[in-house]
């Protein structure tokens, strides 16, 4: 057993790319390494160094090599193209059953040489999402320079070169704590050494530091800190000797809206919003300095309370001159903002808008004046573009037009007509925001669906998937009564692409989209929350045995029916049956159930109760099991035979009633 | 809460200590050049030095615009007018952060005691048609410079990739100063205030970018310089076709704090000065061949 370990040292690395170059790491030295067998893989990612280290056999084991070639009457190309591939020799070749054959045996060989062979071009190769050459790289690129590589086996240096850098046992500690080159003899004397050189390699560790870090200071002055994963693993990824402090905020801020101070120190500074013991915001904020100052951080506290003052100032300024003009009287402006050079101005969008929310509200039930709230809701809702806060704060479009709205209702569709921004956003609730917002969602659909701005595979510059998405989850999470193909007028493109996303949401949150096609397939459904209670009534019986025996019977039914129907030329579906001619218990019995379920079911399904269904649709189940074990459905007479195949015809009808089972796929068992 | 090193340099002394020291890694100490930019990257010395074989070292101030940030001198960091201070080395050295730091330390900013970061940053000049990757370096959560290892200028990939920093100076020299108003920066140690020479520019400047600029004298001046442009470099005469396109690019800034640009005809004057610096850059990287 050999252990194994790599350094990659650069200047900083952003903090996004890490994770992912550590990823790419081990991937390379998983399969370039697999016949070293790699195991226990350790990564670590930071601002400078990306490393690995992993356990490795000493040696590649033995193998006999066998592959099969082309025929040996192939065209000449198609053998060299295989001696090509394998870089073997025409006389390795060997004739066996009319093809070529290659044999060899592959020595063992030791991993020093094969880390030698294949890490130079891999890691030269390691995907960045962005790279550069430098001074002395030649052609060589990287994300930013590369300076330094470690790649040890067993604690000796394998020597190898990577664009400008050849290996080495050296290291660089703290870039300002410690100045000395580091020798590494392996992986947990590179940890230890770069701790005593104020480096936290380990990003898990430094992660839990910072949050302790936190939970100290914070402690001490009874604040809360606003909890944010991503920020703390950006933070992570922006220092190697975090130091937690702690700054205040100067109190004429503090009538700001929260949103606009924790944007700012969020995303311009990365640092981290508070609360006090209440909940409210507190007046102070926490960052993590690169650093352990000699002064205690208290010039660096002051520095980041000035940077913070400097932003507010603006945000003030902007927030007192704002709230003098009305949104009303900015919506002149808006019509010298163009929203797309084919569709028009901003000023056109918003009374397109208006007039789309008023008519949603009205179908969803809502009263003329509740109605006449969305009308005026979707008429303002783009007034902030105008405002000096949100050109200072884009991201805060509709929450800044939320604050700045005379009247609460009209505040909070505007606050929320752009929800949900993502997967883990909230949606609107009650009738005026859904309804704003989904005007928004629509208006934006339509006219840019008609513009030509569709989204391609490459890109969705006008974020028309997250529409769509935000429209199905918006009727489906507020259960809005609603029907698509109204919702989408004449506009049928727009309603496939909402669908296609249904389709591609259900999918990827783990859900049976077969089922959706099958429960689709049964009948074109154009209200989604009639339509997912089906499929989750479809889900839920599949997953039961008496659920899954129906949907074997169903495709065994159908099956034969589609066979026999081949066979007579004639659809049975429908076709004359007598039940006269029942003569076996087992198909008067499934006779008798059909009735009583047809009746049943279609009671059920009008009521849009489909537990209900499933239950009589449950009842089919072992009456057609004893059909399929006691009859055989080609009887030799040609009557008897006709209307058994009706019978089974109509058991299919019935089951289709639900879903178009055949688009199932068949799991578990019986497959 | 004065916590740096009182009282801190000068406006003009951190400008000598930057000369000083760049001088002493081999840097040519140029003087601005002679025109109105929007940044100092649009100096020749940088811009065109950038392309071709041969290595360059070079160091200035140079006097920027940018008109549409003009304030009237009424807000206390925003100004149409500030100093960049530029530093190109071709290629970059492997010591390009060492010596930056250690510029910073000189101006009076201990990384031991101030928290330096390099933070992701891709420059991109669409109008140069230029592009590179590397940070904004920080002080204590504030962006004092910008650093960059250039990729493509003119759209030309480099030959040799340089390391170039941009100083603002201005907004450096208030930390180091401490002072929360620009136009309260000592610009010597002997009295100037930054506002007694600046506050009357910022306000006159700020009322001709904004009001009083003539925009139809402006329009007709591009399509001059884009023409002069063009015939310069039919002529083969690299310096002075690039004067027209630094020309243009300022004009077009002009025209666009005028308010008289629209977006759609906003992207076309960015394509021409673009077009104009690919031009330049062509046959000045052909000229260094010869």
């Amino acid at each position: 057993m050999a252990t194994f370990f790599l350094e990659l040292f650069s200047e900083e690395i952003p903090a996004r790319m890490q994770a992912g170059a550590a990823a790419a790491l081990a991937k390379i030295v998983t399969t370039q390494l697999a016949s070293l067998n790699p195991a226990g893989i350790r990564l670590f990612y930071g601002p400078r160094r990306i490393a690995i280290a992993a356990t490795l056999n000493d040696h590649t084991t033995a193998d006999a090599l066998e592959l099969r070639g082309p025929r040996s009457n192939a065209p000449e190309a198609a053998i060299e193209g295989f001696l090509r591939k394998t870089q073997a020799a025409r006389a390795e070749l060997v004739e066996e059953n009319g093809f070529f054959v290659l044999r060899r045996n592959i020595q063992a060989q030791p991993a020093r040489l094969l880390i030698e062979k294949t890490l130079p071009v891999a890691l030269a190769a390691l995907p960045w999402p962005k790279s550069m050459r430098w001074g002395g790289s030649g052609n060589f690129a990287w994300v930013r320079p590369l300076r330094r590589i470690i790649l040890l086996l067993n604690g000796e240096i394998v020597p190898i070169i990577v664009g400008p850098v050849t290996s080495s046992n050296l290291t660089e500690g703290h870039r300002f704590h410690a100045s000395e080159l580091i020798e590494v003899s392996g992986v947990d004397d590179w940890l230890d050494q770069l701790r005593e050189a104020h480096v936290l390699a380990d990003q898990s560790e430094r992660r839990a530091a910072i949050l302790a870090g936190l939970q100290h200071a914070l402690a001490a002055r009874a604040l809360v800190l606003v909890d944010d994963p991503g920020l703390l693993d950006e933070v992570t990824g922006l220092v190697e000797w975090p130091a937690v402090l702690i700054g205040a905020i100067d109190a004429a801020f503090m009538d700001l809206p929260p949103e606009v101070r924790e944007l700012s120190m969020k995303v311009n500074q990365r640092y981290f919003a508070l609360r006090d013991a209440s909940g409210a915001p507190a007046p102070f904020f926490a960052f993590v300095s690169n650093i352990e100052a000699d002064d205690g951080g208290a010039a660096i506290i002051a520095g980041n309370e000035r940077v913070l003052r400097a932003r507010l100032s603006d945000a003030k300024h902007f927030w007192t001159l704002d709230r003098k003009s009305s949104l009303e009287s900015r919506l002149p402006a808006l019509d010298q903002i163009v929203f797309h050079a084919k569709i028009g101005s901003q000023g056109e969008r918003a009374k397109r808008i208006a007039a789309l929310a008023e008519s949603i509200a009205l179908s969803l039930g809502a009263k003329p004046a509740q109605a006449a709230f969305a009308a005026r809701a979707g008429l303002l809702c783009k007034a902030d573009l105008t405002t000096g806060m949100v050109g200072e704060f884009p991201e805060l479009q509709g929450i800044i037009g939320g604050y700045y709205a005379d009247d609460a209702t009209i505040g909070a569709a505007i606050r929320t007509h752009y929800q949900p921004k993502g997967p883990s956003d909230e949606v609107p609730r009650g009738f005026v925001p859904c309804s704003v917002a989904l005007a928004d969602k629509c208006d934006s659909l339509f006219t840019l669906f008609a513009a030509g701005e569709q989204p391609t595979g490459s890109g969705d510059p006008f974020a028309l998937r997250r529409a769509a998405l935000g429209i199905i989850r918006i009727i489906i999470e507020n259960r809005l009564r609603l029907s698509l193909t109204d919702l989408c007028g004449g506009h049928d493109d727009v309603r496939h692409f909402i669908l296609e996303r249904l389709r591609v949401k259900l999918r990827s949150d783990g859900d049976r989209f077969d089922i959706l096609e099958a429960v689709l397939g049964a009948s074109a459904d154009s209200d989604l929350v009639r339509l997912m209670n089906r499929v989750a009534a479809v889900t839920a019986f599949l997953a039961t045995d008496d659920g899954r025996n129906l949907l074997a019977a169903f495709k065994r039914a159908a099956n034969i029916l589609r066979l026999e129907e081949a066979k007579d030329k004639q659809i049975y579906q429908g076709s004359a049956f007598d039940a006269s001619l029942l003569h076996e218990p087992a198909e008067r019995a499934l006779d008798t159930a059909l009735n009583a379920a047809a009746a049943a079911l279609k009671t059920a399904w009008d009521a849009e109760d489909y537990a209900a269904a499933m239950h009589n649709l449950a009842q089919l189940r072992a009456p057609i099991d004893r059909f399929f074990d006691a009859i055989t459905v080609n009887a030799a007479e040609p009557d008897i035979r006709r209307n058994r195949l009706a019978l089974l015809a109509r058991f299919r009808q019935a089951v289709a009633l639900i879903a178009d089972f055949s688009k199932i796929e068949s799991q578990g068992s019986e497959s | 809460m004065n916590t740096q090193n009182p009282p801190g340099l000068s406006f003009q002394d951190m400008i000598l200590t930057l000369h000083h020291f760049w001088a002493q890694q081999g840097c040519a100490i140029l003087q601005p050049y002679d025109m109105e930019m929007g940044a100092g990257t649009f100096h020749p010395a940088t811009t065109l030095r950038a392309l071709g074989p041969k290595p360059w070292a070079a160091a200035y101030v140079q006097p920027s615009r940018r008109p549409s940030d003009g304030r009237y001198g009424e807000n206390p960091n925003r100004l149409q007018h500030y100093y960049q201070y530029q530093v190109i080395i071709k290629p970059s050295p492997a010591n390009a952060q060492e010596l930056l730091l250690e510029s910073y330390r000189l101006i009076g900013l201990d990384p031991l005691r101030h928290d330096f970061r390099f933070v992701e940053d891709d420059w991109e000049s669409p109008t140069l048609g230029a592009w590179g990757l590397g940070w904004e370096v920080w002080c204590d959560g504030m962006e004092v410079g910008q650093f960059t290892y250039f990729q493509q200028v003119g759209g030309i990939a480099v030959e040799l990739p340089s390391f170039e920093m941009t100083y603002g100076l201005e907004r450096l020299a208030m930390y180091v100063q401490n002072v929360e108003r620009v136009y309260d920066l000592r610009f010597n140690n002997a009295g100037t205030l930054y506002g007694d020479i600046f506050l009357r520019a910022e306000q006159e400047y700020s009322a001709h970018n904004f009001e009083y600029a003539n925009t139809t004298m402006l329009m007709r001046h591009f399509t001059d310089a884009e023409a002069e442009c063009a015939s310069l470099v039919a002529a083969n005469l690299a310096l002075p076709a690039y004067d027209q396109c630094i020309k243009a690019s300022h004009l077009f800034n002009l025209l666009d704090a005028r308010g008289v640009i629209s977006v759609t005809e906003r992207a076309s004057y960015i394509g021409k000065v673009r077009n104009l610096a690919k031009a330049c850059a062509e046959i000045w990287v052909a000229g260094e061949r010869v």
